[in-house]
């Protein structure tokens, strides 16, 4: 009887190694080909897209565009970095495009009486404060965070109109507070570096520390995070802290870029640019799977769209319809790689 | 065998009926017959097959293979929604009402009078009003169905499955939480609906209410049918052998004894939670507790109600093995390095840095020591085999070097080899002095493999068994106990 339990036992075990080798096997596998597509998906299209412009169109691959593309991105990366976080924790950040119009316009009020630097950590602190108030409510009071950071947002741009009284506010004559993102180093813009710094720093999170690991285990399965001790509440709180802190670092940088806000900076168009480029990159929109590098290749994808279909002399109304179906791909390759999943 | 005792004729009949889950056999060639009119009981231990049986009859559950035929006819139900066409309904233990709605809402859910898409409002009380005085239930048509007591939800369920026309209905421990008052209501509507012509397929452990209530009861054992008799001239104990009286299956490692100097590593003393009515207990350095009782003791809620903060049980050394892998164990898209590496990072890491090269060898390490089958650490860990998915989560808890391990369903939904190796690992932590609080429904497993039983009722520690004494019969007669009387 052992005998035949054990010989039994190893068959099995024989069994699902050979499955996994063989082609079929790797068919089969759960979160095998659709969470390959997934994953990788976005690089391919990307090179397919940076390669027929650099053919297509003479001005494309020249260090002046490319540049130019990076600092246009500046600050919809970063924001797109931080709410990577979000995403993969398990949650959802609709009000970054409030948020940086409030810290833009917070910034920008200051720096006409301050110097430069208490406007732009203000503006920063008034994004942090916000992201804890997003994360409190999204996470001790339990209330979804997609509705939660919806409500915000409309709070915040309330804030954002208060502080601006409805008018542009102009900072020609504080040039120096334009040194944040118009100082130029090794012929990049500091908006630019910023941006590298701040993208780099939030993919060593997500990918090499124990609270990236965390955020995705949260995100993954909270159960199971927490009866494996982890603190998945705060890890959620933090993601929603990081997220206000770059929607602010973003509003603050392009305020700087032009020395002037108003209060309908940002504000959906943002959002949902940000989410899109998200996931473009393929990040879940269910939480537990996601990565900086590839939110990074789906923001600039969909800023290659725009810049390419400009130089080319496009009707910029394809754009949109572009970037519409694409968002729809992706969100279809992640549907059915967890289909497959779950089969 | 099948039950050709039956003096009336078959409502249903189900031949060579199979099922499995994911490679688990559920139900191997079941074959019986159900009398109209009559109530006929499903009996086994947790895991014989019972619930599933009742969810195929009602086509809850499609069979794999096998025919079922329904007054003589083979139907083929793909949905709950099919069998209901037939007449046949299903009350699950988890009731399906809508909260929000009110009685006579629920009542006639989907079957609402309307006329041009517009309820018509009298009509539906009126049609729930004669229906309720046709059953005989007293129940106020117009309060929200979520405020009911759950013997009224149940009721609403019933008079659903009535209004539906319903000619049988599966009921699947319908008095698992009730309280006594309303379990003796319940069974007095039962016997009603079959006294008018309803057949009532009953799927209880409660071998007190089958006696009482059922005309034929069908014993099941690892998804075979031991029989079906006749309840007159049955009783518990004669249920109860049938429903054991299974030659040993899998081998059980040897254990090694607990030395009698060993120092006690978890002492509970007087511990009261939701659903653990003061109980105290020891585990030993290398002894193995085995925590035996029905779904529903508070086995499971003792051992949450130890590791109830999961960062300091760690901190102190008690790790768990939680009662569900996919719900509450595994990070099931992530790699499985992450799976393992979850609860001991800081060993691992620097200033919340975390060095891939120390997690890779500890993971290694565990991977190697448990024998866990896996392509890479890279694979997700849904591309594991159930087994390997559940050695994952040991491997886990083991990475945080834990003195008490409390497993809870260490073997559920796992295939016969696995469950050797899984024995095996426990014996051999026990061996290394550690110290650990099996929870198992699989009685035979918790006789296998722990030192000493203790059993589990209404949250409570009702008998300890040990050497000689730790027998089926007795954990199975402490664990049914009065809670069969009682629900007489």
């Amino acid at each position: 009887m052992t005998d035949l339990t054990k010989a039994a036992g190893a068959a099995e075990a024989g069994d699902g190694s050979a499955g996994d080798q063989g082609a079929a096997g790797w068919l089969r596998r759960p979160a095998g080909l659709g969470g390959r597509l997934r994953r990788g998906a976005i690089v391919f299209p990307f090179a397919v897209l940076f390669i027929t412009l650099s053919i297509a169109s003479g001005p494309f691959l020249t260090k002046v565009n490319l540049l130019d593309i990076l600092d246009q991105q500046a600050s919809t990366l970063i924001i797109a970095a931080a709410g990577t976080l979000v995403l993969v924790a398990g949650g959802i950040d609709l009000s970054v495009g409030a948020t940086y119009a409030l810290a833009g316009v917070t910034a920008a009020h200051l720096a006409l009486s301050e110097p430069p630097l208490v406007a732009i950590a203000a503006g920063i602190g008034v994004g942090l404060v916000v992201g804890a108030v997003n994360g409190v409510i999204a996470t001790f009071f339990r209330i979804n965070s997609l509705i939660a950071t919806l409500a915000m947002s409309f709070v915040v741009s309330g804030l954002a109109s208060l502080v601006t009284s409805g008018n542009l506010i102009i900072d020609y004559s504080r040039p120096s507070f334009g040194d944040l993102a118009r100082w130029s180093f090794l012929g990049v813009y500091t908006s630019t570096w910023t941006m590298v710094v701040a993208v780099v720093a939030l993919g060593v999170v997500l990918s090499r520390t124990t609270a990236g690991r965390y955020m995705y285990a949260a995100g993954s399965n909270a159960e199971a995070a927490r009866l494996a001790g982890v603190r998945v509440q705060q890890v959620r709180l933090l993601t929603f802290v990081v997220s206000g802190g770059a929607a602010a670092l973003g509003g603050v940088i392009d305020t700087s870029r032009v020395l002037s806000a108003q209060a309908s900076n940002g504000q959906t168009t943002l959002t949902f640019t940000v989410l899109a480029g998200i996931v473009v990159g393929g990040t879940s929109i269910l939480g537990g799977d996601g990565a900086i590098w590839r939110t990074v290749v789906g923001v600039l994808f969909i800023a290659l769209i725009g810049n390419g279909s400009d130089l080319l002399g496009l009707n910029p109304l394809y754009d949109q319809i572009a970037l519409g179906v694409i968002l729809l791909l992706a969100v279809g390759a992640d549907a059915w790689s967890r289909l497959r999943g779950s089969a | 065998m099948p039950a050709s005792a039956s003096p009336r004729g078959a409502h249903v009949e189900l031949k060579e009926i199979s099922k499995s889950f994911g490679g688990v056999r559920a139900l191997a060639g079941v074959s019986l017959r159900i009398g109209r009119g009559s109530i006929h009981a499903l009996v086994g231990e947790n895991g014989a097959g019972k619930s599933t049986l009742g969810k195929i009859i009602s086509g809850v559950l499609p069979p794999d293979r096998g025919e079922l035929l329904v007054d003589g006819i083979p139907v083929h139900f793909h949905s709950p929604r099919a069998a209901m066409a037939s007449g046949i309904v299903h009350i699950a233990q988890e009731l399906s009402i809508v909260p929000a709605l009110s009685v006579a809402e629920n009542v006639l859910l989907g079957t609402e009078p309307r006329r041009a898409g517009f309820l018509r409002r009298r009509e539906l009380r009126g049609r729930y009003e004669a229906l309720a005085r046709r059953v005989g239930f007293e129940l106020p048509g117009e309060v929200s169905a979520g405020r009911l007591r759950t013997a009224d939800q149940q009721k609403v369920e019933i008079l659903r499955a009535l209004n539906r026309d319903a000619g049988l209905i599966v009921m699947d421990e319908p008095t698992a939480a009730l309280s006594r008052p309303d379990v003796i209501t319940l069974h007095g509507i039962i016997r009603q609906l079959a006294g008018s012509g309803t057949t009532v397929v009953l799927v209880s452990h409660f071998l007190g209410e089958v006696l009482e209530l059922a005309d034929e009861v069908t014993i099941l054992r690892d998804g075979h049918v031991v029989r079906t008799v006749q309840a007159a001239g049955q009783s518990e104990d004669s249920l109860l052998s049938a429903m054991l009286g299974r030659a040993v299956g899998a081998a059980f490692p040897a254990r090694r004894p607990v030395p009698p100097d060993a120092p006690a590593v978890l002492s509970v003393a007087g511990l009261v939670a939701p659903g653990v009515a003061g109980v105290s207990l020891e585990v030993r350095a290398g002894e193995i507790v085995g925590l035996a009782g029905l779904v529903g003791a508070g086995r499971t809620e003792l051992a949450r109600a130890i590791y109830q903060a999961p960062r300091f049980a760690l901190r102190d050394g008690i790790a768990m093995i939680p009662e569900s892998r996919k719900e509450q164990g595994l990070l099931l898209g992530r790699p499985v390095y992450e799976n393992v590496s979850l609860a001991s990072l800081h060993q691992v890491s620097r200033g919340g840095l975390i060095s891939r090269g120390k997690e890779r060898q500890a993971v290694q390490r565990m991977l190697a020591s448990l024998e866990i089958r896996t392509a890479s650490q890279a694979a997700p860990a849904a591309a594991l085999s159930g087994g390997n998915q559940q050695k994952l989560l040991f491997a886990r808890m083991l990475l945080t070097t834990p003195r008490v391990l409390l497993a809870d369903e260490p073997t559920r939904g796992v295939d016969l080899g696995a469950k050797r190796a899984i024995y095996e690992l426990l014996t051999g932590l026990a061996a290394s002095g550690l110290g650990v609080l099996l929870i198992s429904s699989d009685i035979e497993e918790v006789l296998g493999l722990a030192h000493r039983v203790l059993v589990m009722r209404a949250g409570r520690i009702v008998a300890e068994f040990s050497g000689e004494t730790a027998t089926e019969a007795a954990v199975l007669g402490a664990a049914f106990g009065s809670a069969g009387k009682e629900a007489s």
